[in-house]
């Protein structure tokens, strides 16, 4: 649950969202749910010279079982809160 | 829920799938569950390869299981539209290794 709210707490910002087939897609967060599915907006292929598959894609859902990495605004990650957030989930609540 | 999940605005609509073995197929979507299993209609392949344009192999109706899915994409008609297929040359996508 705690990367859930983590990712809610994101939505509207730019990310690029990398796939466990090498694909890097890149757009705004538009939502993400309980599987950690991802839904982005404006999206763009990161290399699309060499993947032009999405070239007429602009808004998708990416299924949370091949995210490989998403990687974040620089402000997006509040370190201490997460900390604190983790070890309260590691202590079971 | 605050965020909108799922693929209900998708329904009705031409969506383009790419599934784990990095195959990409076209299609209009016509129902989907929480396990991401599609049906699509009117469904069609395209096949890239480097040696010649995008091939397009007509499937017809076809449900996609959900673990097979990687992205399902909102295809926009009017970029789809000036998109020359017949000069499109890529590498196929490859698989998703778990």
């Amino acid at each position: 649950m705690l990367f859930f709210s983590y990712f809610k707490d994101l939505v509207g910002r730019e990310v690029t969202v990398e796939l466990k087939n090498d694909l890097a897609i890149r757009g705004t967060l538009h939502s993400v749910d309980q599987y950690l599915n991802i839904k982005l907006e404006n999206t763009r292929v990161v290399d699309e010279d060499k993947y032009p598959h999405m070239r007429s894609v602009r808004n998708c859902f990416i299924r949370g079982s091949v995210v490989r990495y998403v990687q974040l605004p620089p402000d997006g990650v509040d370190i201490e809160l997460l900390h604190d957030a983790t070890r309260r989930e590691a202590r079971g609540g | 829920m605050a965020t909108g999940l799922g693929l209900e605005s998708l329904v009705d609509q031409t969506i383009s799938v790419i599934t784990n073995d990095g195959r990409n197929i076209v299609g209009v979507l016509r129902g989907f569950d929480q396990a991401t299993n599609l049906i699509l209609d009117e469904s069609h392949e395209r096949v890239y390869s480097t040696k010649e344009g995008v091939q397009q192999l007509v499937l017809g109706l076809y449900i996609i299981r959900g673990d097979n899915i990687s992205v399902v994409g909102e295809l926009d008609e009017d970029l789809d539209s000036n998109l020359d297929m017949s000069k499109l040359r890529a590498h196929p996508l490859k698989p998703v290794v778990h």
